[in-house]
This record gives C-alpha cells, sequence and structure tokens, in this order.
C-alpha cells in the first residue's frame, strides 16, 4: 500500500498506508486525519476536503476537472496547487506523496 | 461534572458528534448507541454509488472500528435505545440494559414515509434508507426489471437513475405536477425531467397510486386514472419522517421534530438533539426550520457536542444539499423560503446555469446545475447576507460576486 503523508492543520505528519483504488480522502477519513471534512463522501459537492499538494506531485495527479475547478476556485484560500482529495485516487504511483491541509475548509 | 455522555443514533450526526467530544478534550464514558448493526455509515451512496455495485459496504462507514476503539467511544451496535427517562437520567436500550447519563444526545434521524394505499404487504415493496434496504432491492432487480419509483423527489430521481443505469426498465410516479417540486425552481424540474426522459425514464406527474396488486407479489401499481404500470419491484421515495418516538415518548416536546433551541438542547437541560430529527431555530431565516441533509447533520451535531460540555454556540448556518443524477449535478445552496424574487443565471439548454433567490436583494439560495463556482459563490455570499443587483445577478457571464450591490441598473 503507497504511503501518504498528511500535514494536518496543526502541523502534525499522519502518515497513512492507502490502499490502491480508494480515494485520498477516504484514506484520511477513514483514519480520522483532523482537518478533511468531506462531507460529502466525495461527489465533488462540499468543497471540504481541500489539500494543497507539493508542487513536484501535481503532473502525477493528472489536471482537475471542471467541476472539481470551479469548487477550489471559490473555496477558501484556494492555491496553484489546491486540489480535492476526494478526486485523487491512490495508485502505486503515488507513494511517498505528501499534501498539507488547509486551517478551514468549505467556502463560508 | 460531566462524567458520561450517552449519543444515540449512529448516522451523520451521531457519528459526528463523538468525534468532536473526544476532539473538544472530553475525557468521560462516551457511549454511541446504533439501531443498525454496521457501524455508523454515509447515507448519500445508498441511491447512487452503492445501489449500483460501485461502492463496496466497506467503503460505506465514516470511520474505522480502530478509530472507536482508540477515542474510546463504546459502541452499541445493532441496539435501539427503546425508552428514556429524563428525570432519573436512565435510557433503556433493546437488550434491557439501562445506561445512566449525564447529558445525553439524540441523533434519531429520520425515516422513509410509508406509502399507505392497498396491497403495501405485498412482497417487492422497497424503501431506501439504509444499507439493508439497498441489499433487498439489489437482491429484487436485474437488466430488464421493471421498476416503478413512486415518488419524484431526491431518492426517487435518484435511484431511478442508478436503476437506468443497471439496464431497467424504470417509470417514475409523482403525485405533484413536477418533479422535486417541494425543492426546486420549475425550469430545474424540467431540466432534470428531460435528462431522465433522454434517458429512458418514463416520467408520469400529477400521478396518484391507489393500490399496488399482484398475486403472490406485485405485480403492478395502479393509478387513480384508472391506468396500470407493470412492476418486477417498487421502489417509494415519498419523503421522511423525522424519528422522534424516543423522545416524545419521554415526555419532550415535538413538533415535525424534536424541539431544540439554537443550542440544541431539548426542554430537558439534559438532553440535546441534532441532525434530521430536529426541529430548530435558524436566526439567519427567521422562523424555524426542519433540515435533512448531511451538511445540517454534521454542523449541528458539532455545535450540540461543544454545547453538551457547556460552551455556548448557537447554530445558525447556510445549509447545503446536492444531488447526483447521470452526469448532472444539482448544488444547492440556502434555504429557498419566502423570496420575493427568482432569477435565472445561464441557459439551462447549454447544461450549466443557476436559479437564485432574492429577499428584498439579499441573497437566500441558489439552485446551481452542473455549475460548482455559482453554488461555492452562493455559499459564501448568503452567509455574508449579500444585497444583490438584480440585473447583474442575469448576466451569466458576470461572476456571482460581481452581482454584489444594492442599486439595480439597466431596468
Amino acid at each position: 500500500m503507497p504511503r501518504i503523508t498528511f500535514i494536518e492543520p496543526g502541523g502534525l505528519r499522519r502518515v497513512i498506508d492507502a490502499p490502491i483504488g480508494i480515494t485520498l480522502m477516504e484514506a484520511a477519513v477513514q483514519n480520522g486525519v483532523q482537518g478533511i471534512l468531506a462531507l460529502c463522501g466525495g461527489a465533488c459537492a462540499c468543497g471540504t476536503c481541500h489539500v494543497y499538494v507539493d508542487a513536484n506531485w501535481l503532473p502525477k495527479l493528472g489536471p482537475r476537472e471542471e467541476m472539481e475547478e470551479g469548487m477550489l476556485e471559490c473555496a477558501r484560500e484556494p492555491r496553484d496547487n489546491s486540489r480535492l482529495s476526494c478526486q485523487i485516487h491512490v495508485t502505486a504511483d503515488l507513494e511517498g506523496l505528501e499534501v498539507t491541509i488547509p486551517k478551514q475548509q468549505g467556502a463560508n | 461534572m460531566i462524567s458520561t455522555i450517552v449519543v444515540v443514533g449512529g448516522g451523520q450526526a451521531g457519528a459526528q458528534a463523538v468525534d468532536t467530544l473526544r476532539r473538544e478534550g472530553f475525557a468521560g464514558r462516551l457511549l454511541l448507541i446504533c439501531d443498525e448493526p454496521a457501524l455508523p455509515y454515509q447515507r448519500p451512496p445508498l441511491s447512487k454509488r452503492y445501489l449500483s455495485g460501485e461502492l463496496t459496504a466497506e467503503r460505506l462507514p465514516f470511520r474505522h472500528r480502530a478509530f472507536y476503539e482508540e477515542h474510546r467511544v463504546e459502541l452499541r451496535l445493532g441496539l435501539p435505545a427503546v425508552a428514556l427517562d429524563p428525570r432519573g437520567r436512565r435510557l433503556e436500550l433493546a437488550d434491557g440494559e439501562a445506561l445512566s447519563y449525564d447529558r445525553l444526545l439524540l441523533c434519531l434521524g429520520a425515516a422513509a414515509r410509508r406509502l399507505t394505499c392497498p396491497g403495501t404487504d405485498l412482497p417487492g415493496l422497497h424503501y431506501l434508507r439504509t444499507v439493508a434496504d439497498v441489499m433487498l432491492i439489489r437482491a429484487a432487480i436485474k437488466p430488464g426489471s421493471h421498476v416503478v419509483m413512486i415518488g419524484g423527489g431526491y431518492i426517487g430521481l435518484e435511484a431511478a437513475a442508478t436503476c437506468r443505469q443497471m439496464g431497467c426498465e424504470v417509470t417514475v410516479l409523482e403525485l405533484a405536477d413536477r418533479v422535486m417540486n417541494r425543492v426546486v425552481a420549475p425550469c430545474v424540474s424540467e431540466f432534470f425531467a428531460r435528462e431522465h426522459r433522454a434517458q429512458g425514464i418514463r416520467i408520469l406527474c400529477n400521478t396518484r397510486v391507489t393500490r399496488l396488486e399482484g398475486t403472490g407479489r406485485i405485480e403492478r401499481v395502479v393509478c387513480a386514472d384508472g391506468s396500470e404500470v407493470a412492476a418486477d419491484a417498487v421502489i417509494v421515495g415519498v419523503g421522511a419522517v423525522p424519528t422522534t418516538a424516543l423522545a416524545s415518548d419521554a415526555g419532550l416536546a415535538c413538533d415535525d421534530g424534536i424541539i431544540v433551541d439554537e443550542y440544541c438542547r431539548t426542554q430537558d437541560d439534559a438532553i440535546f438533539a441534532a441532525g434530521d430529527c430536529t426541529n430548530h431555530p435558524s436566526p439567519r431565516f427567521g422562523r424555524r426550520v426542519r433540515i435533512e441533509s448531511v451538511d445540517n447533520a454534521f454542523e449541528q451535531a458539532k455545535t450540540a457536542a461543544l454545547n453538551l460540555l457547556d460552551r455556548k454556540i448557537a447554530h445558525d448556518r447556510v445549509p447545503w444539499f446536492w444531488s447526483d443524477q447521470f452526469d448532472s449535478k444539482l448544488l444547492i445552496a440556502g434555504l429557498s423560503l419566502d423570496y420575493d424574487q427568482q432569477v435565472l443565471r445561464g441557459d439551462p439548454a447549454s447544461r450549466s446555469f443557476s436559479v437564485c433567490y432574492l429577499k428584498g436583494r439579499e441573497l437566500i439560495a441558489v439552485e446551481a446545475i452542473n455549475h460548482s463556482k455559482d453554488y461555492m459563490a452562493a455559499r459564501k455570499l448568503i452567509a455574508e447576507r449579500a444585497q444583490m443587483n438584480p440585473a447583474k445577478l442575469a448576466d451569466p457571464n458576470l461572476a456571482l460576486k460581481e452581482a454584489v450591490g444594492n442599486t439595480q441598473t439597466g431596468s
């Protein structure tokens, strides 16, 4: 299982062995990683699983789709390396991936 | 001193409440009472990716079992709470266990409203609220099955779309003159009805079901005009009713939900409630509401958990909702209650548009169809109680936030 590091809003590094096929969001939520709420469960409808991806990893994740793009544009503190973790599936290629969770999630 | 907190209900609200209680430092005894046998799980996928089989049961729970162990949450699975004694601060479970509490949080949720007509006792009738319900539906249908959905609301349309994608012949029977009539604007209803029909689903509005018929099992649905629809399986999605019996039997006030104040407190100082089962004041909307949504369950449970620990935080959020049907996504921010004006942004034919609701000039709700940008912007603007310029609002080329302004131009 690829090893993924989530940096929680408080700075704590949570290292998770994530099963291939599930999403980054699911790996975080099931393990109680703080700061990823994922209220819609991965429907790209809430904007509460926002993460910042280490820039070196962005190309490996593929582009953001239109719905995700729109969600992120109006999310809190969007950056060029913003992604919704529910839209990223865990693959063997993601071994060592590191993502940072923003302090606040959602639109309001 | 608060040494024991009992949370009743293993849905979104109950699961969130125990999480928040531990994160906020509650170190006492904490129990979570779930009437279903499974670990607390997400319901939204039930009518969609879980019904279709795309999502397996292991992916439904909010948290692994290990999470509850680590956080010392005592789970009682498959054990409904059957009696509550507020005076003695005791809760009784179905197996006879009696639990004493210092604080109690009721997250009882809602149950599928039952269909009442002759024939509902025949095999072949389904509801869609729990994992067990979906297992039964999956066992009852296969490609080519005739599935009749009674009710064209969120659940009815989502399940209709999923069954169609699974190869079933699907008919939706709706009592009102349009689908989702209680929750969206007419043009949004039309859009979704058109999407469904284009996929081969038959939608019959203004149709009242009078009875279910068949020999040994349901074979057809009979409507008020005498017409009959052949059915191998019938799925009923005619709304939900809040689960309140435990509270009302204990003498707590209930009226379309358990009555709570903005701090999620019932009439009893030691008993709080959160989620679909509550009827609560909405300071923002200036009235009492009962909201069936993941978001409200989450936020209200979080607030209730803080208030259980004697913080004093009011629950006053902008609600939001979503629905996935085929490849279209309906995103709703706010509540379209008592509005003065609807403004359409964009052309439904483009498959991406939104409908804004104004009360005076204040933005109170937006229905965004395949338009996540308007939806996310709306959540922020509604929270800020933004005043909008209706003429600018109607221009889909302007971002929603650029339509802020109290003066109307161009008309």
